[in-house]
């Protein structure tokens, strides 16, 4: 029922993508985010799509999957673009009572959506490539020089991990627990808001319940082998940065400078 | 009147790498009345098989019809249909939302639209099948109680909307063997009482040996075998094992005894008929010398 979900889902696989450094897919994905509000020109906008394009091919990721992940947040982009499509003056294309489409609000609603369009293939791309536990390293490792300032760097990647480890979990739980009270002739999807936020309760209360079992079990778990902080802690895998990442780099810096020259001096 | 499958294929997260095909072409028919037992090794598609019987999960081909209505084509038809079935899932105590378990029982029946009265009366009824004392439990917190008797709500839970098919997916996993038997003893209880189907899944066979008419035998997303339990024992014991379903103590010891060369005839898989099969062979043997 809810194994469609496919936002923020890891997928296993060997790609050139998949075997970047995670580090250097954060920091990278952090850059191209910032870079893509460089843009305002027809031109800058063809470069980042060829790069998005170029980076969804190295990823291996089918196009299908990539397309799903735009599911959830489809009602975001139609009304970016329809708020910018109606809204900006200038020259009126069609007026259909109060509502006037003009040319520039045509092109900055297209510019606005594709910019989100963007945002969501490339934080998809990192978490499609990355798993949950290589990404939350490499936050930890991005984050561990702040340790000197008393920053728990580890704590809260450990925090992080256990939180990404349990989504699936729960998920599961869910649509278990959804099931058993729609066999029991609980309605989910029909009736007003009130109505079914009530109606969400025998849902709510067990899964809330499990949670709170699941933490006990895992922090009993944890404790009974001994587990405590990130000092001297020692990892089976360790973070690599090899010629690859200096690839990434180099071609992440050429797009970027290709975005400052189109911006400043163009 | 039945529920009937149609050349079913169940595919978990179709068009993503982790697909995987959990059912195949299955056709089957569960009769009003029948206690039908359905076996197979973990992951041979026991539990996705079941969530069909009551349109929890969508075929992604073939169709699933309840007393000739298909459940995903005609939609408020399909979900009287649906009232039909009852499902109790693995772990049911784990669907406990209520303060009491009164309530909790209650939901099920109140979500039909009975009348308080008949209500109240459902619970007691169903409470009383599950071996729970309504004077002492229906205003306590169910979360208050042990392991058990939470299942027991759970299952009362289910029974409480008197359904015409009761499917119990492992009802016994993780109860001690006093427990395991008491829960048999009821759900048999309740078969006898209300004459409806019971879909009972499990991996354990000595479970079901003693209660099903008929067994379907599960392995890898198929129906292997569908036959009453002395027939499969005795005539299928292979394609048994080749399912990974273990073979339970009665028949392991008959099967010694009759390699041993003792000539024990067909009976019934109970302990009494079974001892007395094994009187009666030895008896002979005595005779012959």
């Amino acid at each position: 029922m809810i194994n469609n979900i496919t936002f923020g889902q890891y997928f296993p696989g060997n790609s050139v993508l998949h075997r970047l450094d995670p580090r250097t897919k954060i920091v990278g994905t952090l850059l191209f985010i910032s870079s893509i509000f460089l843009a305002e020109k027809t031109t800058a906008y063809t470069v980042i799509l060829a790069f998005i394009i170029f980076a969804v091919i190295v990823s291996g990721i089918s196009l299908r999957t990539i397309l799903r992940s735009f599911r959830p947040l489809w009602i975001i982009l139609v009304f970016t673009l329809g708020i910018h499509m109606f809204s900006t003056p200038g020259l009126v294309l069609y007026a259909w009572g109060p509502l006037t489409l003009t040319q520039e609000g045509l092109r900055q609603g297209i510019f606005m959506s594709s910019r989100l369009l963007f945002l969501i293939v490339i934080s998809s791309l990192l978490t499609f490539t990355t798993s949950p536990i290589v990404l939350t390293d490499g936050i930890e490792r991005l984050l561990s020089p702040f340790r000197k300032i008393g920053f728990p760097a580890h704590e809260l990647a450990m925090m992080m991990t256990i939180a990404l480890r349990f989504i699936p979990t729960l998920l599961e739980e869910t649509d278990r627990i959804m099931k058993a009270q729609m066999a029991r002739g609980a309605d989910f999807s029909s009736g007003s808001i009130i109505r079914r936020a009530q109606n969400m309760i025998p849902l709510l209360i067990p899964l809330f319940i499990s949670a709170f079992r699941r933490a006990d079990e895992l922090a009993t778990a944890m404790e009974a082998r001994c587990y405590r902080g990130g000092e001297n802690r020692t990892r089976m895998k360790e973070l690599m940065i090899t010629w690859l990442d200096g690839v990434a780099v180099m071609i992440l810096l050429l797009m970027l400078g290709v975005l400052g020259y189109l911006r400043w001096w163009q | 009147m039945s529920i009937r499958l149609e050349n079913v294929t169940y595919t978990y997260m179709q068009g993503t790498p982790y697909e995987r095909v959990a059912l195949q072409g299955i056709n089957l028919e569960i009769k009003p009345g029948e206690f039908v037992g359905i076996i197979g090794h973990t992951g041979s598609g026991k539990s996705t098989l079941v969530q069909h019987f009551n349109g929890l999960l969508k075929p992604s081909s073939g169709n699933v019809r309840i007393d000739d209505i298909d459940l995903h084509q005609n939609k408020n038809e399909a979900k009287q249909a649906k009232k039909k079935v009852g499902m109790v899932f693995q772990y049911p105590e784990h669907q406990l939302f209520e303060e009491t378990v009164f309530a909790d029982i209650a939901f099920g029946p109140r979500n039909i639209g009975l009348s308080e009265e008949e209500i109240e009366i459902r619970v007691r009824k169903a409470m009383q099948f599950v071996g729970l004392e309504y004077d002492a439990v229906a205003n306590r917190s169910p979360f208050q109680l042990s392991g058990g008797q939470m299942r027991r709500i759970a299952i009362a839970g289910v029974i409480a909307t008197e359904p015409e098919y009761l499917i119990l997916d492992e009802p016994s996993a993780g109860l001690d063997p006093q427990g395991r038997r008491e829960i048999f003893s009821q759900i048999k209880e309740l078969h006898i009482a209300t004459g409806n189907s019971v879909i009972l899944v499990t991996h354990n066979m000595e479970d079901i040996l003693q209660l099903a008419t008929r067994l379907i035998v599960m392995d890898n997303g198929q129906v292997v075998l569908d036959n009453s339990p002395e027939n499969l024992f005795w005539n299928h014991q292979n394609q048994l094992q080749a399912a990974g379903v273990d073979v339970p103590h009665i028949i392991s010891l008959l099967q010694k005894l009759r390699s041993a060369g003792l000539k024990i005839g067909e009976c019934q898989l109970n302990a009494e008929s079974v001892a007395e099969a094994v009187c009666e062979a030895l008896g002979r043997e005595k005779n012959d010398q």
